[in-house]
């Protein structure tokens, strides 16, 4: 399973990449094959909305199951892939690129120490 | 067993048997005047398909013949009770006195009908044991909601509105989750124990001031009696809770055990299922619920009763009342009264001891099965069950082959697949419920046909992963219809 | 009895079990009181439950006895002899929903074909594949409003001319959400234009009905628009037989329309089973509760159909699912169907029409009688309310006794409309038997 080392982890299999105080949040590609085939992409926000850390700002659907996408720390949205919901196939073929959900403002930037790395990630689903 | 696969071609839809200026009924000719309608009120277009009666009757006999039924077949789906459904039943229910009534007829003129319905909910009071039902809820899940809508109702009216947290236990209904929700109320999972009963630690640890219920399934989807039942129901009255009961599996214990006797307080009744009223292709059901004393002044409106009690000389005279502090209307009219003259029919020609013997030998047919598949099918918890159990549908030396590729197999013999992928707390559930209606013949064949399946996952395990082999279609692409979404036959641009 | 065990049958079971008797398989159940003996009356033959179900049935007075002009949401229909011999069929009725595709395709293809006709009827984008009935359909249609705001518009405008037990039913729905119910004590007589005041940024949806309770048809057009201007939803309910001759909801701008499909050939049968329509535009599809199917390929590559969208159903949302619906309506869709398909846009428009024709025949002779006169000027289907000289009750107990089954007494819905008659005339009522009853109301006018 392929967890990119400049991202960091939730332990619900989001990922986040920072970009300067903006942050770009997805699902990994475990999540993604667990998932199996993706076929629907949903955001239950609308930009400028400013959510805690947990708080759900999508939903993902495959044919046998639906998830939750939670957010990995405190932010407020200033974007979502608006071009996901017509071609949520993109999530199972790029999880960490094209498959990108929603680009937030991070409050506070040391809540991202809490979050899990690459390996501790790895290791994580390893266990499972 | 039929090959339907040689037999039959994929039907053509409606829409493309049409021929434009085909009609297959005509009504008499208008015998008034001709009234002025406005133009501006009409449709430009009615894009209806247009057939021949003859077309009609084929089309849709054609479809009947793709479709596995209890006529055609055993259908062992657990927790669906599928038995046999009389034909009598049918019958009765067309009776033009109870087929050709309006709801909201003068009640001197359907005495009969009213009448039944009394009846019938005092039947299902001795059945239960409990002291009101209502037989207004339209299906299962809507008999739960009925329930949970009067739990909540009851805590209210006593001005106890602290009380918003529901216990499910994680082998209960999958429905169960989603009713309470609907009613506002967060739900809390309980866990079961080792032998599959509900987990009491875990529980005594939720029951607190904040409680509003338990919903719990009994015998549960394990098809499991759970033996600390009174225990779970103490603890829940304790703590000022009300003990809600999934009656899916009522066929298991008719005549046997009554759950208000064991404590629980409101109860749906599934007719189509233990009752023997059909499935329908999903629906129409009837969910009734069954209250104890305490809660019967919540139940829906309206309810069948004695308005002015008859004597020696005159019969009683029957109405339609609602409670005083009633939840209200959950449907419109009465109910599914086709529903209840069939599930009337059932219970009159059973008898209780009939229905008792049901019981009995739905318990004896599905610990019959177990005991003949248990040497090749791990069943996790392994004890007498009552009408049903679960088997895993995988093994460690034919790690390929999932509980899907079983019951996509199990077609290739003429039997309809178990309940499959639940209970959750089971991996690779099969969920076998034979029901009482079936022979030993076909118990055999049926687990004759599952030990053969055993077998071939392990020689032919691609003859598994591409079933059904001699079906209509084969294996239908469930993601290319999530992602693509046809809906509807192709009509014309509006 | 359904039982085909023999004594042998049961010896082998019990010994392959490891048990001597039945009563063995239930030793570990806890509890006082097993086997109780239930009070019930003892078993019979079927021969003497058809006897007993036949005399039950004699006591009541159908609508083959009666001329009947009693509607408000349950019609008397000719259903097509081909309708019940379909729905006869054990291969469709003794089958459950299609969670088989491979061995379901009679019922899937079926109901595909029942959501496009119903598509096709309302012009709208989608339909489900039923809910129980109309009151709930109605429900549901403020539950998927509510939800596609996330709960963040909490006002929902049901209007008064919504049947009371669709209206009642919306109430024990809601009971325990944040949801709040207006509209419906707005006069009667100032029609859908009354609602528009109502209307602000926290309504999620308006719900109308078409022909109304009271059988009127409005125009609903500057109350949709209103409604969508604020960000609102509108709901429409129909009466489908009416679609046959009236412009369809979604070509005036609905976002939902929810109907009663009984009149589709499904039997009066004292208020159910019946069919619940909902359908909807297709961006709010996955907001819709209940089953839906669709069209796929199969491993062959042939054309098959299975249920989809299911992650959106509470067997896989549990607790996050909007609403807890599990089966449809499937015997009562099939019905519809088959009705739909056999008279087409032609037998339907044309059953339509009678439903029309005659009811304006017998509105128009009700107008001449002393102290009968029609209440409302809107055109109307079917159904038309007439106020009365005398109390509805009274009247209906005397038509009793002409073999009449009188229109619905509407003094018991509302204050105000004491005296007030629903009377509804299908296609099953002759001109003769019309006049019969205008005849009969005459002479029953004064006590």
């Amino acid at each position: 399973m392929n967890f990119p080392k400049e991202l960091k982890y939730t332990r619900n299999d989001e990922w986040i990449r920072m970009e300067g105080d903006e942050g770009v949040i997805g699902i990994t590609d475990y999540a993604q094959d667990q998932l199996s085939d993706i076929v629907f992409v949903e955001f239950l926000v609308d930009v400028g909305e400013s959510l805690e850390q947990g708080e759900t700002f999508a939903a993902v659907e495959s044919v046998k199951a639906a998830a939750e996408v939670y957010m990995p720390v405190n932010g407020k949205i200033i974007a979502v892939n608006e071009d996901l919901p017509d071609a949520p196939e993109k999530v199972n073929s790029d999880p960490y690129g094209e498959a990108w959900m929603a680009r937030i403002k991070i409050s506070d930037p040391s809540e991202l120490d809490d979050l899990l790395d690459a390996d501790g990630i790895a290791k994580l689903e390893r266990d499972h | 067993m039929t090959d339907l696969s040689t037999s039959l071609k994929i039907e053509p839809t409606v829409f493309e048997l049409s021929s434009p200026g085909r009609q297959g009924h005509s009504f008499p000719e208008l015998d008034v005047p001709h009234a002025e309608i406005p133009k501006s009120l009409l449709r430009d277009d009615l894009p209806l398909p247009e057939l021949a009666e003859v077309d009609v009757a084929r089309h849709f006999t054609r479809l009947s013949q793709l479709n596995h039924g209890v006529d055609t077949g055993f259908y062992p789906l657990g927790s669906c009770t599928m038995k046999y459904n009389p034909k009598i039943n049918e019958a009765t229910s067309r009776l033009p006195g109870f087929a050709n009534i309006h709801p909201l007829q003068p009640i001197e003129t359907v005495q009969g009908a009213i009448g039944l319905m009394f009846e019938l909910q005092e039947w299902l009071k001795e059945i239960s044991g409990f002291a009101g039902i209502t037989l207004q809820p339209a299906a299962g899940a809507h008999g739960e909601l009925t329930g949970v809508l009067i739990m909540r109702a009851y805590h209210r009216a006593r001005g106890d509105d602290r009380r918003v947290k529901m216990l499910i236990p994680d082998s209960a209904h999958g429905t169960n989750p989603a009713s309470s929700a609907m009613s506002g109320l967060e739900i809390v999972e309980i866990p079961s124990d080792t032998r599959g009963n509900i987990d009491l630690a875990a529980l005594r640890a939720e029951c607190d001031e904040t409680l509003a219920g338990i919903m719990i399934t009994n015998p549960n989807t394990l098809g499991l009696f759970d033996e600390n039942l009174r225990q779970v129901c103490d603890c829940v009255h304790e703590a000022g809770g009300l003990v809600y009961g999934d009656g899916a599996n009522f066929n298991a214990i008719m005549g046997i055990s009554r759950p208000a006797d064991c404590g629980v307080d409101v109860l749906h009744f599934n007719l189509h299922k233990t009752f023997s009223t059909p499935h329908g292709g999903g629906g129409p059901g009837s969910g009734p619920v069954g209250v104890t004393d305490e809660l019967a002044a919540f139940l829906p409106g309206p309810i069948a009763a004695i308005v002015e009690e008859g004597d020696d000389e005159e019969p009683p005279l029957y109405g339609l009342v609602t409670p005083e502090k009633s939840i209200g209307r959950i449907k419109a009219f009465h109910g599914h009264f086709g529903v209840m003259t069939r599930a009337y029919t059932y219970i009159m020609m059973l008898g209780g001891e009939g229905l008792r013997a049901a019981s009995e030998h739905a318990v004896l047919n599905a610990n019959y099965l177990q005991a003949r598949l248990r040497d090749t099918y791990k069943i996790p918890y392994d004890r007498i069950c009552m009408h049903e159990f679960v088997a895993e549908g995988h093994w460690e030396d034919a790690p390929d082959i999932h509980a899907l590729d079983i019951s996509k197999r199990l077609m290739d013999f003429g039997f309809h697949p178990p309940t499959n992928y639940f209970p959750l707390i089971v991996p690779e559930a099969l969920m076998i419920e034979p029901t009482e209606t079936e022979s030993k013949e076909t118990l055999d064949a049926f687990a004759d046909a599952l030990i053969q399946i055993a077998e071939e996952a392990r020689t032919q395990p691609d003859l598994l992963q591409t079933a059904p082999h001699r079906t209509p279609v084969g294996r239908l692409d469930e993601v290319k219809a999530a992602r693509e979404l046809v809906l509807c036959c192709w009509l014309p641009e509006k | 009895m359904f039982l085909p065990h023999t004594d042998a049958d049961r010896e082998a079971m019990l010994r392959t079990i490891g048990v001597k008797k039945i009563k063995d398989l239930f030793e570990g159940l806890p509890g006082e009181h097993l086997f109780p003996e239930l009070d019930l009356p003892p078993g019979v033959a079927e021969m003497e439950a058809l006897a007993e179900l036949q005399h039950i049935a004699d006591a009541n007075e159908t609508t083959g006895e009666l001329i009947s002009f009693l509607g408000a949401g349950a019609y008397n229909h000719y259903s097509p002899a081909v309708v019940d011999s379909i729905l006869r069929r054990g291969e469709f009725y003794t089958a459950y929903t299609p969670y088989q595709p491979e061995i379901s395709q009679g019922t899937l293809q079926a109901i595909f074909e029942y959501q496009s006709m119903i598509v096709a009827l309302t012009g709208m984008d989608v339909s489900n594949a039923s809910h129980y009935d109309g009151a709930t359909a109605v429900a549901e249609a403020v539950n998927m409003a509510y939800h596609n705001f996330r709960g963040k518009r909490t006002k929902v405008i049901l209007s008064p001319g919504l049947h009371p037990h669709y209206r009642e039913t919306v109430h024990t729905y809601t009971v325990d959400s944040n949801i709040l119910l207006e509209g419906e004590e707005t006069p009667l007589d100032s029609g859908p234009e009354a609602l528009i005041p109502l209307i602000d940024d926290n309504t999620a949806l308006v719900a109308v009905q078409y022909p109304d309770f009271f059988g009127r048809i409005h125009r609903f057009r500057e109350l949709i628009e209103a409604a969508h201007q604020a960000g609102a939803l509108v709901a429409v309910h129909v009466n489908p037989l009416a679609l046959g001759l009236l412009e369809p909801p979604g070509d005036f701008g609905a976002d939902i329309v929810t109907g009663e499909g009984q009149s589709l050939g499904i039997p009066l049968s004292f208020g159910g089973p019946y069919l619940g329509i909902f359908a909807t535009r297709q961006q709010y599809v996955r907001k819709m509760a209940g089953r839906i199917v669709g069209e796929t390929q199969d491993a062959r590559c042939q054309r098959g159909f299975v249920l989809t969208l299911s992650t959106r159903e509470q067997h896989i949302r549990r607790e996050k699912a909007t609403s807890n619906i599990c089966t449809n309506q499937g015997l009562m869709a099939l019905a519809a169907a088959i009705y739909m398909s056999l008279l087409g846009k032609n037998g339907l428009r044309q059953v339509a029409e009678l439903n029309f024709h005659k009811a304006h025949y017998a509105a128009a002779q009700i107008a001449t009688l002393d102290g009968f006169e029609l209440v409302y000027d809107e055109p109307f289907f079917n159904e038309f309310t007439v106020r009365c000289p005398r109390p509805v009750a009274e009247i209906n107990e005397e038509l009793l006794s002409y073999d009449i089954l009188g229109g619905y007494d509407l003094g018991q819905t509302r204050a105000g409309l004491e005296n007030h008659m629903l009377i509804a005339v299908t296609e099953m009522v002759s001109r003769e038997q019309i006049d019969i009853f205008v005849d009969a109301l005459a002479e029953v006018a004064h006590d």
